[in-house]
């Protein structure tokens, strides 16, 4: 490789000399560089996932407590009649939760104010709403599940530790040291958390009822428009494309601009969301749908985003086609509309699936667009009543609100973020895993 | 007649057309189907796409054409001195919109009855006020001037609805006549349906171009907005970047532009070495066993939503960093005083970009010509010295262009660098720290744009405004990035192929 030098001494022929050494042991080291970086690259796969997992975990399990609350009429009506309804029910529980630990034998000198800081500040609306709806309960005693306050769900998790009570204005240790007994009474128990799934966000103050329900809808909704808007289209590009597009500028300004969009950062096309559909579409139409944080925008806004990403994979399929299919149709008769529409699309049809899936999977992803369309919502999100809303809104989606959560100031919300991920992982991994079976199952090599 | 009911007719219509052309057609074969030119459903879809798509490209223009004219006409009846006093004709322009979809919404839920509608005076009656009991909120009183143009606006709108209706019933009625009255056995309904499916396969291509147009149109017009009230070259060259909703701000691209290219190198330097070594190790090294579990591992870095690399920042890394470099750290440094800093951002990007580069050039490195690798071997090099003498050399302009491409990724990605970054720019002049202190806050343009959009400012304001500017310099930055890299890689491949 260098320059021969005459050697001073001819070394043994069986022994390596210093420069065959030196050349071995920087082979050697050159391994071990890249060995070191898969490692180092899977490593940081494995940390991650162990973030997920580990962080995310929490917030499907849920702390809460079993309290008898006699539901006397009087103490209703009273409670309805007072200006301050929802404190009223307050006191309310907090009677029926002092009765609750005599009755199990748990001795405390805690005020009433104290006690009640247990459970959460959801409890007295849901009783409330629980009384209204069901008024022929008044004067029976009900089993009521009520949330426990974030702090003593995160005693529960292992969040919160006496350390931080010690200092903590929301909790005290003595709070800490009465649910400890009562979780061996069983008044109080962690269990799974369905409301994280079904339930709506919560506001600020409310970490432990908040839900992540109407991200999943918003989501699902936009993958509805995605599906519908990118899907067509893009199959319908890839056929004109790759079939019937003759060679000249017009179809190769098509092929740059979709090579070119598949590389435009995605926040651009959240601008263009925003100037066109919003701030152009919506005032020109009036429409409901075309508006700040509405389902059908963002939905819109991810359809062109994914478009390339489709149109690449769906041509790639047609391609995969081979011509002798073409020539045989052609041959009796059909003409190349009926060929390709006959022929061609339905054996290319498995691989536009994996494609398209794929490219949903992206978009479902993708959150960078849907904060400048404001799907966003700073006050907490609520499931659609109905159609024009599931697509109208206010809406939001997955990954806006696991940013939302991620903003808000109490640490509690980082893992309902951490647990939306989750969710949100596991749609994204379902839907890479049926690609991959599809293509398994129905993949053809001609 | 409302657009859902006219569009409902013209499906209707064109289902009746769809069976009526095909019978018709079959009964001027006398039912063989042999004798027909086209097969019988040509002959149904003729008639079905004459009778709606003429009439639905009509319908559509008139509907740009009404929703442009109308509002013209309403305000060239507006005195000036009402347009200033209100702010712009944008606005007064919202303000009937909102007033005559009000009393609109009154007549629908019978609140008013039509002739009250038309006769309403802000004299007797607070309009705002009485459509606020219908759920109708106003944002401020309405001026008589006002409800004379939404009055007015109404008047318009049902005139130009009403004849939308007429004309773009006729057409549909017109197309349908036409097209039963061809179909006749012998005529080629087969040429004109696929002609026909043909514009409409133009037509999704071409959505390509017009996204690509609307991106650079939109931003161009809110630029030009923009450098109205805010020098191009206090921007482009501005030194500082100090926002302030009330006015008067500071909007220096510059500052946004070093934290983004900060970031962007702290990323780079990390993705580069790794995935470049792992692309090596797989391709010349690895066991086809290795590589099949190792590649497809390093690819889920990529798969997985920024988002989550956000999150990763904010709530893990970033402390994590924290707790070595900040104050009472690990390693008893206080250099650190946020869990927010060019370097986690950086890091974490970086961890993200990884399989970008190592996907990329594992392709290049593959590309490379055995003969070349047998021809060094034969030579006498170890494998190392193949590489990096023969191969690196070989597939440097493609290497070069993944490493592009990754940059321009990490100059446009947006979560990681809102999450991790923090929203501080970087200050040139007080101290080095502030702007080359790797452990200090630093924002970028992306941050920038999401920060000034979702921000509460005035749309018109130029802090708001100047979001599009910075977006439009995000397309060119990388949108040349992309050309450059990619003129780049297909040079080298011509070399092979």
């Amino acid at each position: 490789m260098t320059d021969a030098t005459v050697p001073a001494a001819r070394p043994s022929l069986l022994g390596d000399d210093a420069r065959t050494k030196r050349r071995q042991a920087s082979e050697k080291r050159f391994q071990a560089y890249g060995l070191v970086a898969i490692c180092i690259g899977l490593a940081m796969l494995i940390f991650l996932v162990w973030t997920i997992v580990g962080s995310g975990w929490n917030a499907f399990f849920q702390t809460r407590l079993n309290v008898s609350v006699p539901l006397v009429q009087e103490e209703i009506d009273k409670a309805e009649k007072g200006l301050l309804k929802t404190s009223a029910y307050r006191k309310l529980i907090g009677t029926a939760l002092q009765a609750e630990l005599v009755e199990a034998g748990i001795e405390t000198d805690m005020d009433d104010k104290e006690l009640i800081g247990i459970v959460s500040k959801r409890a007295s609306s849901e009783l409330r709403e629980y009384v209204l709806a069901n008024p022929q309960a008044i004067g029976t005693t009900v089993e009521f599940n009520f949330l426990a306050q974030s702090f003593i769900d995160g005693y529960f998790k292992g969040r919160v530790t006496r350390d931080i009570a010690e200092r903590s204005r929301n909790v005290s240790v003595s709070q800490l040291d009465l649910v400890d007994r009562m979780r061996q009474a069983g008044i109080i128990a962690k269990g799974f958390n369905l409301a994280f799934l079904t339930g709506n966000d919560a506001s600020e103050s409310s970490p432990e009822a908040a839900g992540f329900g109407p991200a999943i809808i918003g989501s699902l909704a936009m993958m509805i428009v995605v599906a519908i808007g990118s899907i067509t289209i893009g199959v319908a590009a890839s056929i004109f494309l790759e079939e019937f597009a003759p060679r000249n500028r017009v179809t190769d300004l098509i092929e740059v601009n979709i090579s070119n969009l598949a590389a435009v950062p995605s926040i651009v096309f959240g601008i263009l969301g925003l100037a066109v559909f919003i701030n152009y579409l919506g005032p020109l139409s009036g429409d409901d749908w075309l508006k700040n944080n509405s389902a059908f925008v963002g939905g819109l806004v991810l359809t062109l985003m994914t478009l390339p990403t489709i149109i690449i994979s769906t041509r790639a399929s047609l391609r995969a086609v081979p011509q002798s299919i073409r020539d045989a149709a052609l041959g009796v008769g059909a003409s190349k509309m009926q060929t390709v529409f006959h022929h061609v699309l339905p054996l290319a049809a498995p691989g536009i699936l994996t494609g398209s899936i794929i490219g949903l999977a992206q978009a479902l992803g993708e959150s960078a667009p849907l904060l400048l369309v404001g799907l966003v919502l700073a006050q907490g999100a609520s499931l659609p009543e109905n159609i024009g809303d599931f697509f109208g809104g206010p809406n939001t989606a997955m990954p806006a609100q696991i940013y939302q959560w991620s903003t808000r100031a109490d640490p509690a919300f980082y893992e309902r973020a951490w647990g939306g991920i989750i969710i949100l992982l596991v749609f994204l991994v379902t839907m890479n895993t049926l690609a991959v079976i599809l293509r398994r199952r129905f993949e053809r090599r001609w | 007649m409302s657009i859902s009911y006219l569009l409902l007719v013209i499906l209707a219509l064109s289902a009746v057309g769809f069976f009526l052309g095909r019978a018709r057609a079959l009964q001027s074969a006398g039912g063989d189907k042999r004798s027909l030119h086209s097969q019988p459903q040509h002959y149904g879809w003729h008639v079905a796409i004459l009778a709606s798509a003429p009439a639905l490209l009509v319908l559509v223009a008139w509907l740009l054409v009404q929703f442009i004219a109308v509002p013209n006409a309403v305000l060239q009846a507006i005195p000036q001195s009402e347009i200033d006093a209100v702010g712009s004709r944008d606005l007064v322009m919202t303000q009937i919109q909102d007033v005559a979809n009000g009393i609109d919404q009154a007549v629908a839920q019978g609140v008013m009855s039509p002739d009250q509608a038309e006769n309403i005076r802000t004299e007797f009656t607070n309009v705002r006020d009485r459509l606020a009991e219908i759920g109708v909120a106003l944002g401020s009183d309405v001026t008589p001037v006002v409800l004379e143009g939404a009055q007015e606006f109404r008047l318009k709108m049902n005139a130009w609805s009403f004849w939308r209706g007429i004309v773009v019933l006729l057409i549909a009625v017109a197309g349908f006549a036409l097209a039963l009255a061809r179909t006749h056995k012998d005529f080629r309904s087969r040429n004109v349906v696929e002609n026909a499916i043909l514009v409409v396969l133009v037509a999704a291509a071409s959505i390509a171009i017009f996204t690509t147009i609307g991106i650079v149109l939109s931003m161009l017009f809110e630029t030009m907005r923009f450098f109205d009230s805010y020098s191009p070259a206090r921007f482009f060259f501005g030194t500082e970047w100090a926002p302030n909703f009330r006015g008067n701000s500071d909007l220096g691209f510059l500052p946004l532009l070093w934290g983004t290219l900060y970031i962007s190198v702290v990323a780079l330097m990390v993705a580069v070495p790794i995935g470049l070594f792992a692309a090596i190790y797989l391709s010349e090294y690895a066991s086809n066993g290795l590589r099949s579990v190792a590649k497809p591992l390093l690819e889920i870095l990529a798969g997985i939503p920024t988002i989550v690399y956000g999150l990763f920042a904010l709530t893990t890394f970033g402390p994590l960093l924290l707790g070595l470099f900040g104050q009472g750290g690990a390693l008893g440094v206080q250099w650190m005083a946020d869990g927010r800093s060019v370097i986690t951002a950086g890091i974490v990007m970086g961890i993200m970009l990884i399989p970008f580069v190592s996907s990329l050039s594992d392709d290049i490195i593959n590309a490379v010509p055995q003969a070349m690798r047998d021809g060094s071997y034969g030579l006498g090099a170890t494998q190392s010295e193949t590489v990096k003498q023969v191969i690196l050399p070989a597939a440097l302009p493609g290497i070069v262009g993944a490493i592009l491409l990754a940059a321009s990724r990490a100059i446009g990605e947006t979560m990681i660098v809102v999450m991790g970054a923090g929203a501080t720019a970087a200050v040139f002049y007080e101290s080095p720290d502030r702007y080359l202190n790797p452990f200090e806050i630093m924002t970028t343009i992306t941050t920038r744009v999401v920060a000034q959009l979702t921000g509460d400012g005035q749309f018109n304001s130029p802090e708001t405004l100047v979001a599009f500017a910075l977006g439009l310099t995000l397309f060119c930055l990388t949108l040349l990035l992309n050309v450059y890299a990619l003129y780049i890689v297909r040079k080298y491949q011509e070399q092979y192929v």
